[in-house]
């Protein structure tokens, strides 16, 4: 083992400090067994802290038919059926038992009136189903995760970036990373990995997504041997911010949908009528989205290209004390008052629905040792995520991927690490420093964002999808010449630099899935072929690593077993 | 629109100077856009945390203008432009690089704080009404901000026995929660300090959740210890019940 490296060693290390990687490694430590958690950002400072709108567990407090078959029937639905079946059962099945562990770890949802935990109204959702706390659900659940972490003892490695992850021979021994602010490397040797990275929203221009949202937890994965899937399925939520140009693409929670909030175009006219009369505003967001898209493209949006939301109907102070995020953003960011007028929206990238092939019940990927939970992993979601379904996913297979990979650990025995595997990431990460007279990672990562934005879009087209696998491949060749200037210590432009990798990998990935999916299904919209399709409904597309090249076949999707047909095919 | 000129804190550990950058003004343009402009365009290594920029998560924050802000919301036209718009580094923490600081402390601080357990035989059921006041302090998106402000932080260097109003403001969550079964008076008596502030509610002001740090937290905490501490009568009935609650 080459001592010239900073080297940890836990049973299981999780990538990613969100709420699922938070949730594995909080079930992980109570299996006994070290634990550490690497993040790229603060503790604390993850993107589970955006979401706003809630948590879907059929818990029945407020509407009490709700149960876990009609949420099953409900996310498969929102899916167009390309879910992996077994993981939307046990999402349904589990989702309430995860939301009573957080409150019995101190978390303090709004309440009902008779003292249970409040439930509220989303996009797709037959029930109100969406356990909350006003509009900050998110930072409560990362609050809670992160206490009850801290208080249990695991090891945190903060503001510290994975590169690569380590193999010894066909399985995952660690990972390698580096400490943001000296820029030094570091080494993981982990018998069992759970990555828990999140998304890839960076690729996109118009994005709710934070710099941290690059897909390094899937590129590395595939790097590594793992499988990706259903990477064409790109969530673009309807409601982003379009004014003024500085907040663009900022989220508007879908809660606004859900406590009343109406769309209108410029005309007056409530367009959902036309697209989905049964569901109006509380459509499925793919459907949201491309309606507000066709309504600006086709001359009907704001002066800044969007729709108008407004909740200013209801009382003054029920909006700001349901929605006080959302009151104060348009407040300080747009000089607009929620409770007065209408909000401008329009579409923002904002979820990932495809990721790491994983089995349902372990979330254990192709690559043993290694287990993928939360946005990064593919399955749950199918071609479209329903609202409010992300943070039950973060928890339920946060603790099947938490509690697998404690198991895994006990099983086999410490792994080799390799290394050359190690060297080989340190001279990559370097060489920029080395380049001289090359591209600036900003002006790539720009160039890319413009490129996915209008080649990989909400709407898609052979040619434009033809045209951006060349310009990835441009892409691809700036970056091997990419350089940086400073030094090591804390330095954003070499960190994009590193990014930038699995965001070409990724955007790959999407382009080319997209690419060979003729027909329209949930998220993934072709002009050229817009119907569903039979007979790609019953396939996922896989991507995986052959080298040099991107792998990529279809699999035909599991049977589902009778009893799970027999409720898709009840009429509700 | 006209440009402005931003002079921003560059340095590390060993000190450092503001550099003056020319940005071009975007309407509703916030000071971290601006800091963004900053490293795509002039200063690729400008050292800067953020992550959200939506003031959801509370990492970007700095002093504009002498002023400790969120940097994504602080808006350039609320600044006057015919002067230069200066951004440091929060004074209360050491630099690490740039706009970036050793926060590490606070974590430091958060572990010593006895966390939420239910008293025995708790009933899951409780109302609105009593968890309003506690939802007020589990906004906080610890930013910071206040602990940068501190006086007792800032000027007297007192972190080694001073928690700092976040952690108040984290006890009085834990403490009112209707379930708590727990008490942290001793710690907050003797690990947080709790009698060194002398509420000059500086907290507050900066708090860009408008969390009433003062008056909400740190008072009825202080009120708290007094209580377990020098109230003979209330003393006596919670050491017994305390006991028979064992």
């Amino acid at each position: 083992m080459n001592d010239r490296f900073e080297t940890h060693e836990h049973d299981v290390l999780v990538i990613g400090a969100g709420g699922a990687g938070l949730r594995a490694a909080i079930e992980a430590l109570a299996q006994g067994g070290s634990v550490g958690v690497v993040s790229k950002s603060l503790l604390g400072k993850a993107h589970t802290v955006m979401a706003e709108g809630g948590i879907a567990a059929a818990m029945a407090n407020v509407d009490s038919q709700d149960n876990w078959r009609t949420h099953f029937r409900d996310t498969m639905r929102g899916g167009k059926m390309l879910n992996n079946w077994r993981m939307a059962q046990l999402h349904a099945q589990e989702a309430p038992d995860r939301v009573r562990e957080l409150e019995q770890w101190g978390a303090l949802f709004d309440r009902t009136q008779d003292g249970q935990i409040l439930q509220r109204a989303f996009g797709g959702h037959t029930f109100r189903r969406l356990c909350h706390v006003g509009d900050r659900t998110g930072l409560e659940m990362i609050r809670t995760l992160q206490d009850r972490g801290v208080n249990l003892g695991f090891d945190v490695y903060m503001e510290c970036t994975v590169l690569r992850l380590l193999t010894d021979g066909a399985r995952c021994a660690g990972a390698v990373a580096y400490w943001r602010e000296t820029g030094r490397f570091v080494v993981f040797r982990a018998k069992s990995v759970v990555m828990a990275t999140g998304g890839i929203g960076k690729v996109y221009s118009i994005t709710s997504n934070s710099w941290e949202y690059t897909g390094d937890g899937m590129a590395q994965a595939y790097e590594a041997g793992a499988e990706l899937m259903d990477m064409e399925f790109v969530q673009f939520h309807p409601t982003g911010m379009v004014w003024p140009p500085g907040v663009q693409g900022i989220l508007v929670t879908e809660a606004v949908r859900g406590e009343g909030g109406i769309l209108r175009n410029k005309t007056g006219e409530r367009f959902m009528e036309r697209y989905d009369p049964k569901r109006m505003e509380l459509s499925t967001r793919d459907v949201v989205a491309r309606s507000i898209y066709t309504e600006v493209k086709e001359g009907r949006g704001t002066e800044h290209g969007g729709a108008l939301l407004d909740i200013s109907h209801k009382p003054a102070e029920y909006v700001k004390k349901k929605l006080p995020s959302m009151y104060h953003q348009f407040k300080e960011l747009a000089d607009v008052d929620i409770t007065t007028g209408p909000m401008e929206v329009g579409p923002t990238c904002h979820y990932v629905m495809g990721g790491i092939r994983v089995e349902a019940e372990t979330a254990q990927s192709k690559l043993p040792g290694l287990f993928a939970a939360g946005e990064v992993a593919a399955g749950l979601h199918g071609a479209n995520r329903l609202g409010g379904n992300s943070l039950s996913d973060l928890l339920v297979f946060g603790r099947r991927a938490g509690a697998a990979a404690a198991q895994h650990a006990k099983e086999v025995s410490a792994p080799r690490v390799d290394d050359g595997q190690i060297e080989q990431a340190e001279s990559e990460a370097l060489r920029p420093f080395q380049t001289h007279g090359g591209d600036n990672p900003y002006a790539i990562h720009h160039d890319l964002q413009k490129m996915m934005q209008s080649l990989v879009g909400i709407f898609r087209v052979r040619d434009d999808l033809q045209k951006a696998l060349g310009e990835l491949q441009r892409l691809k060749d700036r970056l091997s010449h990419v350089s940086v200037e400073g030094s090591r210590m804390f330095n954003p432009g070499w960190h994009l630099a590193m990014d930038m990798k699995s965001m070409l990998t990724v955007s790959e990935a999407v382009a080319r899935s997209a690419m060979v999916r003729e027909e329209s299904r949930g998220a993934h919209s072709r002009i050229d072929f817009p119907e569903l399709s039979a007979e790609w409904g019953k396939k996922n597309n896989i991507i995986w690593s052959r080298g040099t090249e991107m792998g990529l076949r279809q699999e035909v999707l599991s049977e589902m077993p009778a009893e799970l047909k027999q409720l898709l095919a009840e009429e509700k | 629109m006209a440009d402005a000129t931003m002079q921003v804190f560059r340095g590390d550990r060993s000190g450092g100077q503001t550099v003056e950058y020319k940005v071009p003004m975007v309407p509703g343009m916030v000071v971290l856009d601006a800091l963004h402009y900053i490293q795509g365009h002039l200063a690729p290594d400008l050292a800067v945390r953020w992550n959200c920029k939506a003031g959801k998560c509370g990492s970007c924050s700095a002093e504009v203008n002498g002023r400790p802000r969120l940097t994504c919301k602080t808006r350039m036209d609320a600044l006057p432009l015919n002067e230069p718009i200066v951004v440091l580094p929060m004074q209360t923490f050491p630099v690490i690089k740039d706009l970036v600081t050793d926060v590490s402390w606070n974590y430091q601080v958060n572990k010593t704080i006895p966390p939420f357990q239910p008293k025995p035989g708790a009933e899951w059921k409780f109302y609105q009404e009593d968890v309003d006041r506690v939802q007020e302090f589990r906004k906080c998106i610890e930013c910071f901000l206040c602990q940068n402000v501190c006086h007792v932080l800032r000027d007297h260097g007192e972190q080694p026995r001073f928690g700092g109003p976040r952690f108040f403001v984290r006890v009085a969550g834990l403490e009112m929660h209707p379930l708590d079964g727990v008490s942290r008076a001793k710690v907050l008596k003797e690990q947080l300090g709790i009698g060194l502030c002398n509420i000059t509610k500086c907290c507050t002001e900066v708090c860009p959740e408008d969390i009433h740090i003062t008056d909400n937290a740190i008072i009825p905490l202080k009120e708290r210890v007094v209580d377990e501490y020098y109230d003979p009568l209330t003393w006596l009935v919670r050491k017994i019940r305390g006991a028979a609650e064992k």
